[in-house]
C-alpha cells in the first residue's frame, strides 16, 4: 500500500527523519519495502541504511510556487502562449509555453480565481519533458519563436511526479499559497510503500497506518470529523434497507445528497489519489475512493434517480443471496453468473452490485447524476473471499473487506463521505443516516496478569507501561492489582475472546510497540528434553558419505513425474515393474507432465543423465529421496530410496594414458554397492540374477539382505535406454530401499586383531565349465580352505586355447595365515590339497598346470 | 709372491677408480673380494708356501683385503652420492603438467547446508525429526490456526491431491503438530526438535522461486520458554552459522501459527552490514521467520497453553546457500547439472 507522508501528517505529527520512521515501522511489523521521494532530499538517519535514491531534488531557490496571473497570445506562434507568472519578484516573469491546458485562459485578462503552477527559473535542474528516456537537464535561456525565454512552468513529468506531460501543473487557489515559496514545501513528498501482513487489516488505510505511527512514536492521533452538515429533509422515507443475511452483511448504512454537481475533483484530491496510484474520475467517485483509502471503509455511490426509476417510487435496498441463474453486469463490463453464496446488493428490480466487491453498471454515477445515495456497509470477510475466488475480481473494496473491516466504521465512512461530496459538489444532505445493524460483533475484553506478560517475554515491563502501550493503540484499559483488563477498540477484529489467545494477542501488541529490540537475548533455562539419537538420520548421512567417498555426486530431483514416464521404464509391450501402489495425483499440477508423485527415482535420474551427457563423458550420481506409495490409507507410505547411476567412461583422458577407453559397467556398480555395504558393516547379503524388467535380464542383480529383496542394480534394459537416447553409452542403475540398510547396519562390529605371524601366498588356477558362476567356485574354495584361508582373490578369467572349448580358467591368489603360529610349506600344501579336492569333487574342476 | 700382491693391488685399485655404476661395483667386489675372488685365491696359496714366509704373506694379503674393502666402501659411497646428485639434478619433472585425474564426488549443496544447520542445532539440544511430505489439510493448515478461508492461506499456493483432504505440505510446520503428539506424551514433556524436509508450492518456476524447496523448522516447548529465549537461541545460531560478531535484528511480523511473530534479519555477511546489492543496501538479510507458538497450536499438540509455552522458527536452506555461494538461480538446485554440483 502506498502511503504519502503528506497525507499521514493530517492525522499524526512526524518529527523524525522519514528513513528512521520507516525503520521503526518495519521493526514494529509494518514493513516499508520502498520509499519514493518527490522533490525532497533523502535524509541519512543514524544507524539506518537505505538504498540511495536517484530522484530529482528540487532546488529551493530555483523551483518555486508561481501564480499564473494571465495568459497572453504569442505574437509569432499559434501553438505557444505566454504565461505571466508571479513568483514573488517585483516583475512578472514571462514564460513561453505550449501547455495545452493554458490555452483556455488565453487573452482572458487576469485569471480569477487565481491558478498556481510550478515555476522553474534559469539554472533549475529538471527532467527533460520531451525525452522518451529519463534524462535530466538544466534550464537555459533561449529564444522561442522570437521571444527570449529563460524560465518555464512545469509539467509533472518535468518534476518527476508522474509521466504526465500533456499540460503543465495547474493548482486551484489556496489561501495559504505564497508566490515564490519553494515548490518542495508545497508539492514535495515522500511516499512509503508498505507491505501489510494479513493480521494488519486495520492498517489498510491512512488513518490505520497513522494510528500505528502515533503508538510507535508515542504521540496523539488526530481524527478527521465524521459529522456532516445536513439541511435537507430526513432520509427516512426516501429509501429503505432490508438485510436478509445478517451473517454475511451485519451492517448497512446509507446517506443521501441531493442537487449536487458531478465534476472533476479539485487539485488536492486528484493529487492524493494519484500519489497512491489511483486515477481521478469525478468528485463523487473520487470521494468514495478517498474515504476507502483514508479510513479503510469502502463506499459505494448510487445514482439515486436511477434507483427511483427502477423501483417506480421509493427504492428499497435489499442485501440477499442470488436466485437461481441470476446474473449481473458489473462496472468492469463483465456479465457475471452468480454463485449461490455471493451476497448481492439489490433492489426490488434486481441485482445492483456484488456486495463489498464491485458495483453494477446500471446505477453508477454519471456526468448527469444530481442525487447521490452513498452506501457504507460491513461484509463477512470469508463471504467476500469466496466471491473473490469465484468471480476472480479484485478491487480496493474487496481487498479490505476480505481481510475484515469492523462494522463500526460503516457509519463513520458514510458520514465523512457525504460531507466531502457536499463540500466538493454542492447540494443538500438529507438529515440522518439510514443504519441497519442487525449483528454487531461482540466486544472483546481480555484479562492478563502482568506477571504472565513478563514471564512470556522474558523481560520486566511495568504494569503502567503495558497499560500505556495498549491505551496508545486505543484499547480501553483498567488495572486491578497485577491484572490488566483490556477491551479491544472498535476498529479491530483481530483480538480473540479466547483467554489464552487473547493474552497472546495483547502480548504481541505490548512487545511490538515497546520494540522487540528491547527484549533481552537469553539462553533457555528450561528443562532439557530427553536426548534421543536419531539412528535413521545418522545412517542416511553415512550412506551419503560412503557414496561421495567413492567419487559419486549427490543429486536431488523433483518428486513429481507422470504415470506415462514411469510406464516406459520397461521393455516394449510389458507393464513396468515400478508402480506397485496407487499414485498420489496432484489436482493442480504445475505442468501436466508432473501430475503425480514418483514411485521410483529412476526416471528423474535417467533424465539428469541425459542432460548431463551433453557436457560429461562420465557420470557417477546418486540420490537419497522419498517415493510415494498409495496403499489405500488417507496418506501414502513415503519410503526412502537410494538411486545410483553410473554411465560413460570409467576414467578421463590424461596425457600419459587415455582412461576413457573402458566404459563403466555392472562390476563398477557392484563395487559401489558392496563398498557401501561394507561401510555399513552389512555382511549378510547376497545377489541373485535380476528380476526387475527395467534392467537387462542377463546383466542385473537383485540384492537380498537376509531374506528381503531390497532392490536391483545393473545395466538398464536396452529398450529402456533407447527411449532416453542413451544407447551409445551403457547406463548402469540401481535402486535400493534405505530402511533395510538402516535396520541391518552393524553398529557394534568387532575387528580382527592384526596378525603377528607371516602369511603364505600362493596361486591356483582351476578349469571349470564356462557357465559356472565364479561366486560358486569361490564359495567352494573358501569352505574347503577353512579358518586358515584368509583371502581369496580372483585375478584372471580366461577361455580359449589351450583351455578346452566349453571351459574356462579361473586363477586365484590365496592367502593362508594362522595367527598362533607360522605356517610351514607342509601346512600350506595340506590346505591346497583340500581345496583342489573339493573343487574336483564338487565342481568337476581341474587344476590348470 | 710379494710382487703378485702389489700387482693385484694396483690393478684392483685402478679398476675401481674407473667404476661409475653399481653393477660394475658389485662385479668388482665379487672379482676381488668374493668367496672365490682374487684375494681369496691368494689366501689359498698360503698353504703351499714355505712355512717361514707364511705369516708375513698372510699379513700382506690381510692388509690388501682390508685396503680393498675400505676402497670399496669409499667408492660405493662416492657412487651413491654421485647417483643421488644426478637424480636430484636430472630427475626433474614438469610439475605444470596436468594431474592424473582422481575422483572426488560431492554432497548436494542443499545437503551440506542442512548438515551445518543440524550440527549447530544438535549442540543446542535440538534433535532431527523427519515428518511426512504428503499431508492432511488439517495438519498443514487447520491445526496450525489456519482454518478454511483464513486470509493467510492466500500466502501459500498449495498443491492439492485429487483427495481434497490431502495436499503436499507447503511448509515443515505440520511436523510441529506431529512432533508434539509423538514426543509430548499428552502434553506433559518438553520438546526440542528441528524438522528438515522438502516443501512444495504451486508457483511459477523462476530464478527466484521453485515448486519444491527445503525448509528447516525448529520447535522448543517447555514450561518456561520465553520470547527472550527465542531471541537468544536464534541469535546464537546466526552467530555460529554466519559470523561470531554478526548483529541480529528481530522485526514484528505475522505467521498464523505463532504469536508474537517475528522475522529475523542477520547483518549482511557479504558486505558486513555496509550495504550491497544482495542486501538491497539495507545491511540486513532475512534468515528466518519465528515466533512464540500460538496457544491454539499448543492446544492442538496436546499442551495446555496456560502452563506450557514454546517457540518455533523456520528457515530456508536454499536461500542461505544461494547467498553464501552467490548462486543467482534457484533452479540450479534440482537441475542436477554436474557442472553445478562439481563446484561444491
Amino acid at each position: 500500500m502506498l502511503v504519502p507522508v503528506s497525507w499521514l501528517k493530517d492525522y499524526v505529527d512526524i518529527d523524525i527523519p522519514i528513513e528512521l520512521l520507516a525503520e521503526r515501522m518495519t521493526v514494529a511489523g509494518l514493513e516499508v519495502t520502498s520509499i519514493r521521494y518527490i522533490g525532497v532530499p533523502q535524509e541519512q538517519a543514524p544507524g539506518v541504511l537505505m538504498p540511495r535514491s536517484d530522484h530529482l531534488v528540487w532546488n529551493r531557490e530555483k523551483l518555486l510556487l508561481g501564480r499564473i496571473v494571465e495568459v497572453k497570445a504569442h505574437p509569432q506562434a499559434d501553438r505557444l502562449v505566454l504565461a505571466m507568472v508571479d513568483y514573488g519578484a517585483e516583475e512578472l516573469e514571462q514564460c513561453v509555453t505550449g501547455a495545452a491546458n493554458l490555452f483556455g485562459y488565453k487573452d482572458q485578462g487576469e485569471i480569477t480565481p487565481p491558478i498556481w503552477s510550478a515555476f522553474a527559473m534559469e539554472g533549475a535542474r529538471v527532467w527533460d519533458g520531451h525525452s522518451a528516456k529519463p534524462r535530466q537537464m538544466t534550464l537555459k535561456g533561449k529564444e522561442l519563436r522570437g521571444i527570449f525565454n529563460k524560465s518555464m512552468v512545469c509539467s509533472e513529468k518535468e518534476l518527476g511526479i508522474s509521466d504526465e506531460h500533456e499540460g503543465v501543473i495547474v493548482m486551484d487557489h489556496d489561501e495559504g499559497y505564497v508566490a515564490g515559496a519553494p515548490l518542495a514545501d508545497v508539492l514535495g513528498d515522500v511516499v512509503l510503500d508498505i507491505e501489510l501482513t494479513p493480521n494488519l487489516a486495520r492498517c489498510f488505510s491512512m488513518i490505520g497506518v497513522a494510528r500505528e505511527i502515533a503508538a510507535i512514536l508515542g504521540v496523539d492521533l488526530r481524527y478527521p470529523s465524521f459529522d456532516f452538515l445536513a439541511k435537507g429533509p430526513t432520509i427516512e422515507g426516501q429509501v429503505g434497507i432490508e438485510i436478509r443475511e445478517p451473517e454475511l452483511n451485519p451492517r448497512f448504512t446509507l446517506t443521501l445528497l441531493r442537487d449536487t454537481q458531478v465534476k472533476p475533483s479539485p487539485f488536492w484530491l486528484g493529487r492524493r489519489l494519484k500519489l497512491i496510484g489511483q486515477r481521478p474520475r469525478n468528485n463523487i467517485v473520487d470521494v468514495t475512493n478517498y474515504i476507502t483509502f483514508e479510513l479503510g471503509q469502502p463506499l459505494h455511490a448510487f445514482d439515486y434517480d436511477k434507483l427511483v426509476e427502477r423501483a417506480g417510487g421509493v427504492p428499497t435496498i435489499i442485501t440477499r443471496l442470488p436466485g437461481a441463474g441470476e446474473q449481473l453486469e458489473t462496472l468492469d463490463d463483465v456479465r457475471r453468473e452468480l454463485g449461490a453464496e455471493t451476497i448481492l446488493v439489490a433492489d426490488t428490480a434486481g441485482a445492483l452490485s456484488l456486495g463489498g466487491v464491485i458495483g453494477g453498471g446500471e446505477t453508477e454515477i454519471s456526468a448527469e447524476t444530481r442525487n447521490v445515495l452513498l452506501e457504507a456497509a460491513a461484509w463477512n470477510n470469508i463471504g467476500i473471499r469466496k466471491t473473490i475466488k469465484e468471480q476472480r475480481v479484485h478491487t480496493e473494496a474487496s481487498a479490505r473487506f476480505s481481510r475484515g473491516v469492523h462494522p463500526s466504521q460503516a457509519l463513520l465512512g458514510c458520514g465523512r463521505g457525504i460531507e466531502l461530496m457536499r463540500q466538493l459538489g454542492g447540494g443538500q444532505v438529507a438529515r440522518g443516516a439510514l443504519d441497519e445493524y442487525p449483528l454487531p460483533p461482540p466486544t472483546v475484553t481480555v484479562d492478563v496478569p502482568i506477571e504472565r506478560v513478563n514471564r512470556l517475554l522474558g523481560m520486566d515491563v511495568s504494569l503502567k507501561k503495558a497499560a500505556d502501550v495498549l491505551r496508545r493503540l486505543e484499547f480501553a484499559v483498567t488495572t486491578n492489582g497485577d491484572m490488566i483488563r483490556a477491551t479491544a477498540p472498535d476498529h479491530r477484529l483481530d483480538i480473540s475472546g479466547d483467554p489464552a489467545v487473547g493474552q497472546a494477542d495483547l502480548l504481541e501488541e505490548i512487545a511490538r510497540i515497546i520494540g522487540y529490540d528491547q527484549i533481552p537475548e537469553t539462553i533457555m533455562a528450561d528443562e532439557m528434553p530427553p536426548q534421543r539419537e536419531n539412528t535413521a538420520v545418522f545412517i542416511e548421512e553415512r550412506i551419503r558419505d560412503l557414496l561421495v567417498g567413492q567419487g559419486l555426486y549427490e543429486v536431488i530431483s523433483y518428486r513429481f513425474t507422470s504415470r506415462e514416464s514411469e510406464a516406459i521404464l520397461a521393455p516394449a509391450g510389458v507393464p513396468s515393474s515400478w508402480p506397485d501402489a496407487e499414485y498420489i495425483e496432484i489436482e493442480n499440477p504445475a505442468v501436466s507432465e508432473r501430475n503425480v508423485l514418483r514411485q521410483t527415482l529412476m526416471i528423474n535420474m535417467l533424465e539428469s543423465a541425459v542432460n548431463n551427457a551433453r557436457y560429461q563423458s562420465s557420470q557417477r550420481l546418486f540420490e537419497v529421496g522419498k517415493v510415494y506409495l498409495g496403499r489405500g490409507d488417507l496418506l501414502p507410505e513415503e519410503p526412502l530410496r537410494l538411486g545410483i547411476l553410473l554411465t560413460g567412461a570409467r576414467g578421463q583422458t590424461w596425457w600419459q594414458e587415455d582412461a576413457r577407453t573402458t566404459a563403466l559397467d555392472f562390476y563398477d556398480m557392484k563395487g559401489v554397492v558392496e563398498n557401501m555395504l561394507a561401510g555399513l558393516h552389512i555382511e549378510d547379503y547376497r545377489l541373485e540374477r535380476g528380476t526387475h524388467n527395467s534392467y537387462h535380464p542377463g546383466r542385473s542383480a537383485d540384492l537380498f539382505i537376509g531374506r528381503e529383496r531390497i532392490g536391483t542394480f545393473g545395466e538398464i534394459h536396452p529398450q529402456v535406454a533407447a527411449r532416453f537416447k542413451l544407447t551409445d553409452a551403457k547406463v548402469i542403475y540401481g535402486e535400493l530401499e534405505v530402511a533395510p540398510l538402516i535396520q541391518q547396519h552393524q553398529r557394534l562390529h568387532t575387528i580382527t586383531p592384526l596378525p603377528t605371524t607371516p602369511a603364505v601366498l600362493e596361486d591356483i588356477a582351476l578349469i571349470v565349465k564356462a557357465d559356472l558362476p565364479a561366486g560358486e567356485v569361490e564359495a567352494v574354495i573358501r569352505q574347503a580352505g577353512g579358518r586358515l584361508l584368509r583371502d581369496v582373490t580372483l585375478f584372471d578369467v580366461y577361455a580359449g586355447d589351450p583351455i578346452p572349448p566349453g571351459k574356462k580358467s579361473l586363477a586365484y591368489s590365496l592367502t593362508y595365515q594362522d595367527e598362533s603360529r607360522t605356517l610351514t610349506d607342509k601346512n600350506a600344501a595340506k590346505i591346497r590339497k583340500r581345496i583342489i579336492g573339493a573343487a574336483r569333487h564338487r565342481l568337476q574342476a581341474e587344476l590348470r598346470s | 709372491m710379494t710382487n703378485s700382491i702389489a700387482d693385484l693391488r694396483e690393478v684392483a685399485l685402478s679398476e675401481l677408480e674407473d667404476i661409475r655404476g653399481n653393477e660394475a661395483l658389485v662385479a668388482w667386489r665379487s672379482q676381488y673380494l668374493g668367496r672365490r675372488g682374487a684375494v681369496g685365491k691368494l689366501f689359498g696359496t698360503i698353504g703351499s708356501m714355505p712355512r717361514d714366509q707364511r705369516a708375513a704373506f698372510g699379513q700382506q694379503v690381510n692388509a690388501l683385503q682390508q685396503e680393498l674393502d675400505a676402497a670399496f666402501v669409499e667408492r660405493e659411497a662416492l657412487i651413491q652420492s654421485q647417483a643421488l646428485a644426478r637424480d636430484l639434478e636430472e630427475g626433474e619433472i614438469d610439475i605444470s603438467l596436468p594431474a592424473r585425474p582422481q575422483r572426488r564426488g560431492g554432497l548436494h549443496p542443499s545437503t551440506r547446508t542442512h548438515r551445518e544447520f543440524q550440527t549447530i542445532w544438535a549442540d543446542m539440544g535440538f534433535q532431527v525429526y523427519h515428518s511426512r511430505d504428503v499431508e492432511e489439510d488439517e495438519f498443514n493448515f487447520t491445526l496450525l490456526n489456519l482454518p478454511p478461508h483464513h486470509p493467510a492461506r492466500d500466502m501459500q499456493d498449495t498443491f492439492y491431491t485429487t483427495d481434497n483432504r490431502v495436499l503436499l505440505r507447503t511448509h515443515t510446520s505440520p511436523g510441529q503438530i506431529r512432533a508434539m503428539r509423538e514426543f509430548g506424551d499428552g502434553g506433559s514433556k518438553p520438546i526440542r526438535v528441528i524438522l528438515p524436509g522438502m516443501c512444495y508450492r504451486q508457483e511459477q518456476v523462476t530464478a527466484r522461486s521453485e515448486i519444491q524447496f527445503t525448509q528447516v523448522e525448529g520447535l522448543a516447548i517447555g514450561r518456561n520458554i520465553r520470547m527472550s529465549d527465542l531471541k537468544g537461541t536464534i541469535a546464537e545460531f546466526a552467530r555460529r552459522m554466519y559470523n561470531p560478531n554478526a548483529k541480529v535484528r528481530f522485526r514484528a511480523s505475522y505467521f498464523p501459527f505463532t504469536e508474537p511473530s517475528m522475522e529475523v534479519d542477520v547483518e549482511c555477511f557479504l558486505c558486513g552490514g555496509e550495504g550491497c546489492r544482495v542486501c538491497k543496501y539495507t545491511g540486513w538479510l532475512e534468515i528466518a521467520g519465528s515466533g512464540m507458538v500460538h496457544p491454539t497450536v499448543l492446544r492442538n499438540g496436546g499442551y495446555d497453553p496456560s502452563v506450557w509455552s514454546g517457540f518455533a522458527f523456520g528457515m530456508g536452506p536454499e536461500r542461505i546457500t544461494m547467498l553464501k555461494h552467490g548462486i543467482q538461480d534457484i533452479r540450479y538446485f534440482w537441475g542436477n547439472d554436474l557442472r553445478f554440483l562439481q563446484q561444491f
